[in-house]
């Protein structure tokens, strides 16, 4: 079921169009990692969604409405939008309470959002001594105050450390398999690999791919092979006699691209070539990530 | 998903205010802040009242107001005052919060509304609650002097004490205003301070067409609320207070259409 539907979305900032002409959907049920380069417009689409800053064109409704019409938008959708969003002198009971009597929700809504993302302890502190890590939970405990079946999320794992992102990977992916529609921004396509589904990115504001990860993998090459032999001289020239294309690896291995493993392997046994290792190597989603908004960085340092 | 599902009401988003109100700390030292140097400052003033009393001429004593002297800490009251109506809004914009509660309640104008009656009800009392505690405890600070004191009940007196409570409470509105309309807490401090004080400071150097406004400026012509002895250029004190509410509401109504039309 489609809950989040952007269609042509743009944003202008005087010369700039920071969004430009972008349409994708979120679906229930399922992670959609929101990717792009730092700059790409992701946090201005996410504001947008939630009616924070008014479209120049297009439009994106939650649940068929705009966000601006829904009765109780807490009860529609959650989001996360910068984990420092909180009053430092306010106790962390206190910012959802607040919240929580603001769209009408009982106060026992408070205790289990608490309880849900483990700050009971911590619910009488005040939000300005807290970490990053509880920070975040306190903005997801926010987000899920109404019990809302859609999620935003804008870059929630950035800064944390490892156990803090373990974390809200398997929460995001919980979320998701009670039913929820859950989009989450990144600019890591690291971190997307291990949570989403299906994946929107975009690059100056435009739509790059709308794509499942698996599809993304698959559309993005057919990766390699690691080969490893006693005559990798007298091994390349039959290799590329087959069609292959071949570059030196590391170690004196060979890296193949253009013939599968088993076909590798069948050419060594033909042969009589012996091999020592023969590991097909999947494209890394990073690098089929770069290569696609290549175009789309706004600022890139210059390698070295 | 859920069965909590309920239309938010402007009760609800009020109700949210004064919970955002008064779980801040500071919000409590405001209140403290505000007797402390309002009361203060009144017994400073009080202090050489019998002094000056004593060595008045006829003509000075004619004149002696000593319901304006206890209520003299009204000048910086109304700062302290002020400056917390612009931060019920400033501090949002400077955390980010304003993000999440706009998101919480998207009808933006019930969001601010909520904002301006919780601030305007706890200026009207504390507000009213100084102007009281300054003109009693300083009419018998007055009294222990040996100097003509005045009483509530005496002509004018009720209407000055009361006319300073709202006076006060009309420049929290000030701060709420400038607060929603610059969004950063410095500049709109500085706006405060730049209207309240400065303006009047510099109030010579204005050209001659722009003083008529200062018949209706805080600390200026709608201070003279705060006086029971006529002042023959003020000779109807609610008239001046009420051209200050007038312009406090159109600078609020400005701020109410930014703070719709803004992107946050």
């Amino acid at each position: 079921m489609t809950m989040i539907d952007v269609r042509g979305l743009t944003k202008r900032y005087g010369p700039d169009t920071v969004v430009d002409d972008l349409s994708f959907t979120v679906e229930a049920g399922q992670v959609t990692g929101f990717l792009g380069p730092n700059g790409a417009g992701k946090s201005t689409t996410m504001r947008m969604i939630l009616g924070l800053a008014a479209p120049t064109s297009g439009s994106a409704t939650v649940g068929g409405r705009r966000y601006r019409d829904l009765p109780a938008p807490l009860t529609e959708v959650g989001a996360l939008l910068d984990a420092g969003a909180v009053h430092g002198d306010r106790k962390a009971r206190d910012h959802l309470l607040a919240l929580a009597v603001g769209s009408g929700l009982p106060r026992r809504r408070v205790d289990e959002v608490l309880a849900r993302t483990g700050l009971e302890g911590v619910a009488g502190r005040r939000a300005g001594g807290f970490s990053l890590g509880m920070r975040q939970r306190l903005g997801i405990a926010a987000a899920l105050l109404g019990d809302p079946r859609v999620l935003i999320f804008d870059e929630p794992v950035n800064g944390l450390a490892p156990e803090g992102i373990r974390w809200i990977r398997g929460f995001m992916r919980s979320l998701a398999r009670e039913g929820r529609a859950v989009l989450v921004s990144s600019h890591l396509m690291s971190e997307m690999a291990q949570t989403a589904d299906h994946l929107v990115v975009i690059g100056r504001g435009r739509l790059v791919a709308d794509t499942s990860v698996s599809e993304f993998l698959r559309g993005s090459g057919e990766g390699t092979v690691l080969v490893r032999t006693g005559e990798p001289a007298a091994f390349t020239p039959l290799l590329t006699a087959a069609g292959a294309t071949v570059r030196e690896g590391p170690e004196s291995s060979l890296v193949v691209s253009g013939l599968t493993g088993e076909e590798i392997g069948k050419l060594a046994a033909y042969h009589g070539v012996a091999l020592s290792e023969l590991t097909p190597r999947r494209p890394s989603l990073e690098d089929a990530f770069m290569e696609l908004t290549r175009d789309s960085v706004e600022y890139r340092g210059v390698t070295a | 998903m859920n069965g909590v599902a309920r239309r938010a009401r402007f009760g609800h988003t009020l109700h949210a205010e004064w919970v955002k109100f008064r779980s801040l700390r500071s919000t409590w030292y405001m209140l403290v802040c505000l007797f402390a140097v309002g009361l203060g400052v009144m017994a400073l003033a009080m202090g050489r009242a019998g002094e000056t009393y004593r060595g008045a001429s006829a003509a000075e004593r004619l004149a002696w107001d000593p319901t304006n002297l206890s209520l003299t800490s009204y000048l910086v009251a109304q700062l302290i005052i002020g400056v917390h109506g612009t931060l019920v809004v400033t501090s949002e914009y400077a955390t980010g919060l304003v993000r999440t509660s706009l998101a919480a309640t998207p009808r933006r104008h019930r969001l601010l509304a909520a904002k301006v009656v919780v601030t305007t009800a706890v200026a009207v009392v504390a507000g009213q609650a100084l102007m009281f505690a300054a003109f009693l405890l300083g009419q018998a600070l007055l009294a222990a002097q040996d100097v003509p004191n005045a009483a509530l009940g005496d002509p004018g007196v009720l209407s000055a004490v009361a006319g300073g409570g709202l006076y006060l409470s009309a420049i929290a509105l000030l701060g709420i205003g400038l607060g929603t309309i610059l969004r950063a807490t410095a500049g709109a401090i500085a706006t405060l301070v730049g209207i309240v004080f400065l303006v009047p400071a510099l109030s010579g150097l204005l050209p001659s067409w722009l003083r008529g406004l200062l018949d209706f400026w805080p600390s200026q012509g709608a201070a003279a609320v705060f006086t029971t002895v006529p002042d023959p250029a003020h000779p109807h004190p609610w008239l001046n207070l009420g051209g200050m509410c007038l312009g406090i509401a159109a600078v609020l109504a400005a701020g109410f259409v930014l703070f719709h039309r803004r992107d946050v």
